[in-house]
């Protein structure tokens, strides 16, 4: 791996992340516990786990949005700071969408980072969202689903190269989740490094690349997409693949 | 009785004949209480967003200081402003007193704490639930206050409303400052209080219809608002 980011000559990448000794701490609970991690600058990265294993603080952490109770993380060999945080997006499990039409939305975070081409870009990104004809809708009377493909769209609009998702389809019918895993192929496979969290193992399998696995705050085992399928090497992936329920 | 129904009779020719001296009064009122309320709003909704968004040590007693001059008694304002605008006051050399202009003063410090407080509540909800999203994107904070108050707007609205209602309803204030001089700074609650106590009931009831019929304006414009808002789904 670390071959790889040397050879293509990206020793600073802001794409690259790098952990060490993670902790963190709620309300004097462990919640993390001691994670060292390290992934490529390029791909789709799944973090999976069953429910209070961390993911969602740990994502919160690698985007900045919480301060670790200890241990670094850096991107491209840095600690984060405000142009790294421009430079990247998040969508939460619940979205936050404005109190303003679809097209308003996507114009609010368009205009954070560009000047010229707002409406080429609105246009673009309505049809990636498939809700050009819903563009004056409040966005808040959207379906769940809509509202989801609304917040990736909005996202996308700040062209991030790191772009982190939350159980972006944990309450999606399968044509939503489709339409998002979709969206979520193109863009990794036009460089935006994507850090993904589910507990959906078939959508782990569809996406992802690599797959970053928690049980209660610690890392539990990093591996391939592949390898982590069909061998996971730790006791608990081992069970969370099987369906075995493991506490 | 035969001189309560003479009343009534007479009071609604004045309405429906829109007596000269009736709209004047009314549309002083109007002039005063609009302009005391734009100026509250421009002054009480950016602040209670900073109260709402920013920490800052002494947020706390602010925000204390706001909620109990919410409930200051219009006439301790009067006095106030009295004692500021009269000649040898501090502000004396404006020559306010006993115009509109020292009404409005009035009436703008009586709304000011007003929609500052329940903006600040408006707010405050607003950016709590706002707050991850805006700093995920980066979003400078200029464009943060700017987006909490015009996603809050209807909220707002409804704020600004209550403010107009109390302005618009206080007697105590206006009638110190203002004066109640005929023509000059006469509006609808000092000059009920005048032609009541003459004996003038006409005008007195005319103007208390009006006063009813902009207390029921308000609150269905707030219950037109709120269902539009909730039709948009921006509660
Ligand atoms: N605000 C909070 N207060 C107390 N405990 C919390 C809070 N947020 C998260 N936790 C705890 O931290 C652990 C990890 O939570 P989270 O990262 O949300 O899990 P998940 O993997 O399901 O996303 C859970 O045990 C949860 O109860
Ligand atoms: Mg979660």
């Amino acid at each position: 791996m670390t071959s790889e980011t040397r050879s293509s000559g990206c020793g600073s990448d802001i794409r690259q992340l790098t952990v060490r000794g993670l902790c963190h701490d709620i309300a004097g609970k462990r919640v993390l516990e001691n994670i060292d991690l390290s992934l490529q600058s390029q791909g789709v990265t799944a973090i999976m786990g069953a429910n209070g294993a961390g993911k969602s603080i740990l994502i919160r952490i690698l985007h900045g949005l919480l301060r670790p109770s200890g241990g670094t993380v850096s991107w491209g060999g840095r600690a984060m700071t405000r142009d790294m945080l421009r430079s990247q997006a998040f969508v939460p499990q619940s979205p936050v969408l404005l109190r303003r039409s679809v097209a308003a939305n996507l114009k609010f975070a368009l205009t954070l980072r560009r000047r010229r081409d707002i409406s080429t870009r609105l246009d673009a990104l309505l049809a990636l969202a498939d809700l050009a004809d819903k563009a004056d809708q409040p966005a808040r009377t959207l379906s769940g689903g809509e509202q989801q493909r609304l917040a990736l769209a909005r996202a996308l609009a700040t062209d991030p190269k790191v772009l982190f998702l939350d159980e972006v389809t944990a309450s999606l019918d399968p044509a939503n989740t489709l339409a998002i895993e979709t969206v979520i192929r193109r863009v990794s496979d036009d460089g935006t490094r994507v850090l993904l969290v589910s507990h959906d193992l078939g959508q782990g399998k569809r996406v992802a690349d690599d797959v970053v696995f928690l049980h209660r705050g610690r890392l539990a085992e990093h591996s391939p997409a592949k390898t982590f399928f069909s061998q996971p090497v730790s006791a608990e992936a081992r069970g969370y693949c099987e369906g075995r329920i493991v506490l | 009785m035969q001189d309560f129904a003479d009343a009534f009779r007479l009071a609604f020719a004045l309405l429906v004949q829109l007596d000269p001296n009736l709209v004047e009064i009314v549309a002083l009122s109007l002039q005063v209480t609009l302009s005391a309320v734009a100026l509250a709003c421009a002054i009480g909704f950016p602040a209670g967003a900073a109260l709402a968004a920013a920490k800052f040590p002494g947020r706390g007693a602010v925000i204390v200081i706001l909620n109990t001059m919410m409930s200051l008694p219009p006439v301790v304002i009067g006095l106030l402003v009295y004692m500021l605008v009269s000649n040898a006051g501090p502000l004396g050399f404006m020559q306010l007193l006993y115009t509109p202009g020292a009404m409005i003063m009035a009436q703008t410090i009586l709304v000011t704490p007003l929609v500052a407080a329940l903006g600040r509540q408006v707010l405050a909800d607003f950016h709590d639930e706002y707050d991850e999203t805006f700093r995920s994107m980066a979003v400078p904070w200029r464009k943060q206050v700017a987006a909490l108050l015009w996603d809050a707007r209807y909220s707002l609205l409804t704020v600004a409303l209550a403010g107009f209602g109390r302005a618009v309803a206080e007697v105590g204030a206006v009638i110190i400052v203002g004066g109640n001089i005929a023509h000059v700074t006469r509006v609808m609650t000092t000059a009920i209080a005048l032609e009541t106590s003459r004996g003038d009931l006409a005008l007195a009831l005319a103007l208390g219809i009006v006063l009813l019929v902009v207390a029921v304006t308000i609150n269905a414009a707030v219950m037109v608002l709120r269902a539009s808002a909730q039709r948009l789904a921006y509660v």
